[in-house]
């Protein structure tokens, strides 16, 4: 029940939108949105679309996690006592 | 960007894997209160890369879990009325309740019908008329929230024979009954798609009122590990804060549409929790502009007494008391096919999760 799934909206007509799930095209509701357009993704929970999926944000995510890996959590620490 | 395998890389994973064993250097239990986290966690066999320090505790997040076994029996007995039809999400039709399930009940040939969202409840109620169509909610904010824009549809439609049984609850009420009960949290990792309709204020009181932070997590094995790791520097540092690690999803507002429509159609109300008892405001019940379409008001039935189920620790299992192999009933008795306990039938429950993946 908790899953969501990200989904690209392929069609709108309305409240109701076709979208594809990893290439399967289901029916979702797009009751809960506004602005959303074809080509966006948005996460599918039991047939609405819940929000919007921000693909900047997604971005940033994955660029911290890459900078994470050169940041030495014990140096930092050690400095800070220090 | 497909949203999913780029939050499965696995250099990412083993980096955070790293981070996170460096980062503990005290024994901390972190807790997830949500089915999808349960079921992820387990399937991405996280618990296996963690220190020894870190401890992961399964929450009440899973809906069918939680939920008495009075609905069930209540439900069951709605499914014994002739001309009703029972609509529900899959996982509920096998929860055993005191003497009979759902399941049960179908083999004898009641009209219940699996379905994956409240909109195809509607679309059932409008095919046949002449019935009455009761659809089962259950589900925390998330799935309250599709079920008050079903209710939504449904009175903008006059659909006079489309019913709600609703077992709708909100997580922060359980969070902090469980801190209140005294057992030991240190961090929670903070449900996404709940967070995703509320925004992250719910969690506010945590770090504030206990000194325990709250980061909201996305469900891929780097979102999960990323959110570990926030918690651990949290602890580190001694700041406890609220912060959203799922934030391609999350905003600190939440769905501001979604959350209006779910004030226009419920109103919380005291509710019981497996594990925990009777919670003050913890769930959601239709407000009375839509007694109409409340199965509990609308539809009189006589429900039998409870009986609760022997030898089953799905209670301290919500709570993080327990985990599943410690219950005597695990992998015997009760299994994935053979369900004692509710904890034992979602794929989202911790006995379920652990039993297919954890072993």
């Amino acid at each position: 029940m908790c899953l969501g799934i990200p989904s690209k909206i392929i069609s709108i007509d309305g409240d109701a939108a076709i979208v594809s799930v990893g290439g399967t095209e289901v029916e979702a509701s797009l009751q809960l949105l506004n602005d959303v357009k074809v080509g966006d993704f948005v996460l599918l929970h039991t047939g609405f679309a819940i929000e919007k999926i921000s693909d900047a944000e997604a971005k940033e995510t994955l660029e911290i996690l890459k900078k994470l890996s050169y940041i030495n959590d014990d140096t930092d620490e050690a400095q800070k006592k220090q | 960007m497909e949203y999913i395998d780029e939050f499965r890389n696995a250099e990412l994973v083993k980096m955070l894997v790293g981070k996170i064993s460096s980062m503990a250097t005290k024994d901390v239990a972190l807790m997830e209160v949500c089915g999808g986290h349960t079921w992820a966690i387990q399937k991405s066999g996280i618990p296996s890369l963690m220190p020894r320090e870190v401890r992961l505790l399964s929450g009440p997040g899973c809906p069918v879990c939680v939920t008495g076994r009075k609905y069930i029996d209540q439900a069951v007995a709605y499914s014994r009325i002739k001309d009703v039809i029972i609509t529900t999400f899959g996982d509920l039709i096998r929860v055993p309740g005191s003497t009979s399930s759902l399941n049960l009940e179908k083999s004898k040939g009641a009209d219940i019908r699996i379905v994956y969202s409240i909109l195809d409840a509607l679309k059932i109620a409008r095919e046949n008329p002449s019935k009455k169509v009761i659809f089962l909610g259950i589900g925390f904010e998330a799935t309250a929230t599709s079920s008050a824009a079903g209710m939504l549809n449904a009175c903008k439609e006059n659909l006079r024979n489309f019913y709600l049984f609703s077992s709708h609850k909100i997580m922060p009420p359980a969070m902090e009954a469980l801190i209140d009960e005294g057992i030991k949290i240190n961090g929670y990792i903070a449900p996404g798609h709940v967070s995703a309709v509320t925004g992250s204020h719910i969690y506010d009181r945590f770090p504030e009122k206990y000194n325990v932070g709250c980061v909201i997590s996305g469900f891929e094995p780097t979102d999960i590990l990323q959110t570990i790791y926030m918690l651990l520097k949290q602890i580190r540092e001694e700041k406890y804060r609220v912060e959203i690690q799922y934030k391609r999803v999350v905003r600190p507002e939440g769905n501001l549409k979604a959350k209006e429509i779910i004030e226009e159609v419920f109103s919380l109300r005291d509710d019981w929790w497996r594990g925990l008892g009777v919670l003050k405001n913890s769930g959601l019940g239709l407000c009375n502009k839509y007694a109409s379409f409340d199965a509990e008001k609308m539809i009189a039935v006589e429900v039998e007494k409870t009986i609760e189920e022997k030898g089953c620790i799905c209670g301290e299992i919500l709570k993080g008391l327990k985990k599943p192999n410690e219950c005597k009933l695990f992998g015997k008795a009760c299994t994935p096919s053979n369900p004692v306990g509710s904890c034992m039938v979602s794929h989202e429950g911790a006995c379920a999760a652990y039993y297919n993946f954890g072993r």
